[in-house]
């Protein structure tokens, strides 16, 4: 046993009502530059839809992440080592521009100048990138709020898992949100694929890095990542990404996407895991949510404290990983899933799926929505929205996604047998294999928890931190005129 | 002064100095610009042929040239290979690796210079030097080729040309020899040398990076920040 922190996130997409603050936070702070203007290191996307890039959960096509070969081993979706290396000339996998899309300003100059007259002066869209005036045919969201799904949702591949019968009435059925962001992968393939071993991942949080002094351009982190979320920076030739905020993190801060959620749905924690697991969870033939969870160690069994003070995890960063709300979420009351777990990456940004879609169904079903019986109900001949988020949440199992929507369900029945004064009828907790306990602690993490219970994050252990702030991008020579290696 | 010592005695040096100078300081004070500097998001249909084509005869020339200068006629001949056999094969296997860089090179031109796409965009002026002398490199080195070997009655630069480029080397440039090549070959190894210059400037430090040790290396990277 190794242990080894990480942080993660936890989204709670009931509460995602689409409104991209976190994607323009985000793009403001950090790709607002030239080379970077089609990337978003955060984009919300509509499910369904097919998202951006383009299809990008098309693995047939993208041939992103890791499987399992004949033998057994894990395996680049894309290849051996060799030849990938035959194909670092021109990279087949790799996403064009219009795969993401031609992102565009506007001419507010003619706002300003337009003299005065009798018709409204109007901004017309412009390329980022080419400065010409363009038409406006495809963005990062383009179908949001499944805006012209008619043509566009049956192409989400995540739809090829749902049966025909129910595939046409999708749309009077459901919808909802997904932001994404980098997984910070526990045994991410773009980092796996870089051949300069410019990517890491840092040994302290598990945060997944480009160190830019190092990547050469060979791009094959981007059609590696199945969550296609490294990105070729136009101008500079090299690969950018989702730093998760490193700097505000180490602080003790969360992240921007998170701090500025309208919803608050977004969590930050640590979690501890063994780091010698990690390789078999990836390779797991089935059950890929529980091998995931498999890795992660109990932060309150005095055998993983006692491993973790030896691997060099400091006092504080243990007291955080107890007080997770991340463990809380995934691995406490079990409610967060992680997104696409048959890529095998054992990404670390975990969904609890909506059940809105469930009770918007209750209700079309003449039920009520409040009601936990008539939702179960629901929950149980209700194939879709069910195996659409088991296609997301769970390589499948609509089980896990079915287990899931019931104890939320159950808890919101609890909870209002709680504030109603109502006696249950029932136990709700029993139910679903909970105590009331359980569901009341799952309930204040979900409805009331305030910032310091959504993220707890250590500050970084910096000792050297004043060695370090004196570290820039400037020539190394001078780092070799005052003494530094 | 005499034009051929300057570009046959002085140029090289000159050129080489700028390469191993500007790839010192290019290494030590640039690693953030050391990149391929990648335009396949820009631009894919074109490149997925021409990248692979170019970069193919680029080796196979790089390897025929370091054949062809570096090793004297005595040494292919101790291996019991006759002059007319390795001529046979050297201009057989040559003017092929050449064509084919050149099919790749124009590719490559057409692709960034011609074709109205977002790559004019991404180009700075670095690419077109380099494309500039990669155009004048590989058209007169396959004109001097042809017309001396092919169409004419065979000219053994293994007695001139490859001597001269060892010379420089000894740092006793035997100048005449070069003066006394067909002028083709004369343009041809003038702009090479400016390509060498050229090249610590250039995205062609790339070659530098080629990814070897990815082949040995574990799958997942841990570190800490720098
Ligand atoms: C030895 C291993 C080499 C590797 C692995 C390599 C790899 C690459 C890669 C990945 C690109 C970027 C293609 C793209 O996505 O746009 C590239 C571009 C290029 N390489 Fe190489 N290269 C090698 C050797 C060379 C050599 C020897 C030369 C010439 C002396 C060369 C000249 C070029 C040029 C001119 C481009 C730019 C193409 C364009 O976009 O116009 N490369 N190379
Ligand atoms: S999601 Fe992030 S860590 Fe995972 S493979 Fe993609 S870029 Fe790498
Ligand atoms: S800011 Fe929050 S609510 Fe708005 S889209 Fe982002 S995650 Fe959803």
């Amino acid at each position: 046993m190794r242990v080894m922190a990480q942080v993660g996130m936890v989204l709670n997409l009931d509460k995602c009502i689409g409104c991209a603050t976190c994607s323009v936070t985000c793009k403001q702070t950090w790709t607002n530059r030239d080379g970077v203007e089609y990337v978003w290191f955060n984009n919300v996307e509509t499910k369904p839809g097919i998202g951006y890039p383009k299809r990008w959960e098309d693995q047939s096509a993208w041939r992103g992440g890791w499987r399992v070969d004949a033998n057994g081993r894990l395996r680049l979706a894309s290849g051996g080592k060799l030849k990938r290396l035959s194909r670092i000339f021109a990279n087949p996998d790799l996403p064009t521009l219009d795969d993401y899309y031609d992102p565009a300003t506007y001419d507010f100059d003619t706002l300003l100048t337009a003299p005065a007259g009798d018709r409204m002066p109007v901004a017309r869209p412009i390329s980022a990138i080419t400065g010409q005036p363009m038409r406006l045919t495809w963005g990062p969201n383009w179908d949001d709020d499944l805006g012209g799904s008619g043509r566009y949702a049956a192409d989400d591949p995540d739809m090829a898992a749902v049966r025909d019968q129910v595939r046409m009435s999708f749309e009077q059925t459901f919808m909802f949100h997904l932001p994404r962001l980098c997984e910070h992968c526990l045994n991410p393939a773009c980092v796996a694929s870089c051949p300069s071993g410019a990517m890491y991942k840092r040994a302290s949080d598990g945060i997944v890095l480009v160190d830019q002094n190092k990547c050469r351009g060979w791009r094959m982190c981007v059609s590696a990542c199945p969550y296609k979320k490294v990105y070729i920076n136009r101008l500079s030739g090299k690969a950018e990404k989702c730093t998760f905020c490193f700097p505000r993190i180490e602080q003790g801060v969360p992240t921007v996407c998170a701090e500025t959620c309208v919803g608050r749905l977004r969590y930050i924690g640590l979690l501890l895991y063994d780091a010698d697991a990690v390789g078999e969870a990836a390779a797991s033939p089935g059950d890929l949510v529980e091998a995931q969870r498999s890795v992660f160690l109990d932060p309150n069994d005095p055998a993983v404290v006692a491993q973790a003070r030896r691997d060099g995890i400091g006092e504080d960063w243990i007291a955080a990983a107890q007080a997770s709300p991340v463990w809380a979420l995934a691995m406490r009351h079990k409610v967060a899933l992680p997104l696409h777990p048959e890529y095998r990456t054992l990404p670390m940004i975990w969904y609890i799926p909506p059940l809105s879609p469930v009770l918007d169904a209750t209700s079309a079903m003449g039920g009520d929505s409040a009601d936990a019986d008539d939702v179960f109900h629901a929950v149980a001949n209700l194939r879709i929205p069910l195996e659409y988020l088991a296609a997301l949440f769970a390589d499948g199992d609509a089980d896990l996604v079915a287990g899931v929507l019931m104890k939320l369900s159950a808890m919101r029945s609890h909870m209002r047998c709680l504030t109603t004064g109502r006696v249950a009828s029932d136990d709700w907790a029993t139910r679903v294999g909970s105590t009331a306990e359980e569901l009341e602690s799952l309930y204040r993490l979900l409805a009331v928890a305030k910032m310091s219970e959504r993220y707890v994050i250590p500050p970084a252990h910096r000792e050297d931190a004043a060695e370090l702030a004196g570290w820039t991008t400037g020539c190394p020579l001078d780092q070799v005129a005052v003494g530094r290696p | 002064m005499n034009w051929s010592v300057v570009l046959f005695g002085v140029w090289p040096y000159i050129a080489l100095a700028v390469f191993v100078v500007g790839h010192i300081w290019r290494w030590r004070c640039d690693q953030l610009g050391w990149t391929t500097r990648t335009s396949e998001l820009s631009e894919k249909r074109w490149l997925m042929w021409a990248s692979p084509i170019f970069h193919l005869g680029m080796l196979l020339v790089i390897a025929g040239h370091a054949l062809g200068l570096l090793v004297p006629p005595a040494a292919t001949a101790a291996l019991g290979i006759s002059e007319t056999a390795y001529h046979m094969v050297a201009v057989g296997a040559g003017v092929t690796a050449g064509l084919v860089l050149a099919v790749g090179v124009v590719l490559l031109v057409l692709r960034r210079f011609i074709l109205r796409t977002r790559l004019r965009l991404v180009t700075r002026p670095g690419d077109v030097v380099v494309y500039a002398l990669a155009v004048v490199v590989v058209a007169f080195g396959l004109w001097a080729t042809f017309a001396a070997n092919v169409a004419g009655p065979g000219y053994d630069y293994r007695e001139t040309i490859a001597v001269w480029f060892r010379s420089i080397f000894y740092c006793q440039p035997q100048v005449d020899l070069m003066a006394s090549a067909p002028w083709q070959y004369q343009v041809h190894v003038t702009a090479a040398w400016a390509l060498i210059a050229a090249w610590p400037f250039s995205r062609l430090v790339h070659v530098w990076s080629a990814p070897l040790g990815y082949l040995t290396r574990p799958a997942i990277v841990y570190r800490e920040q720098p």
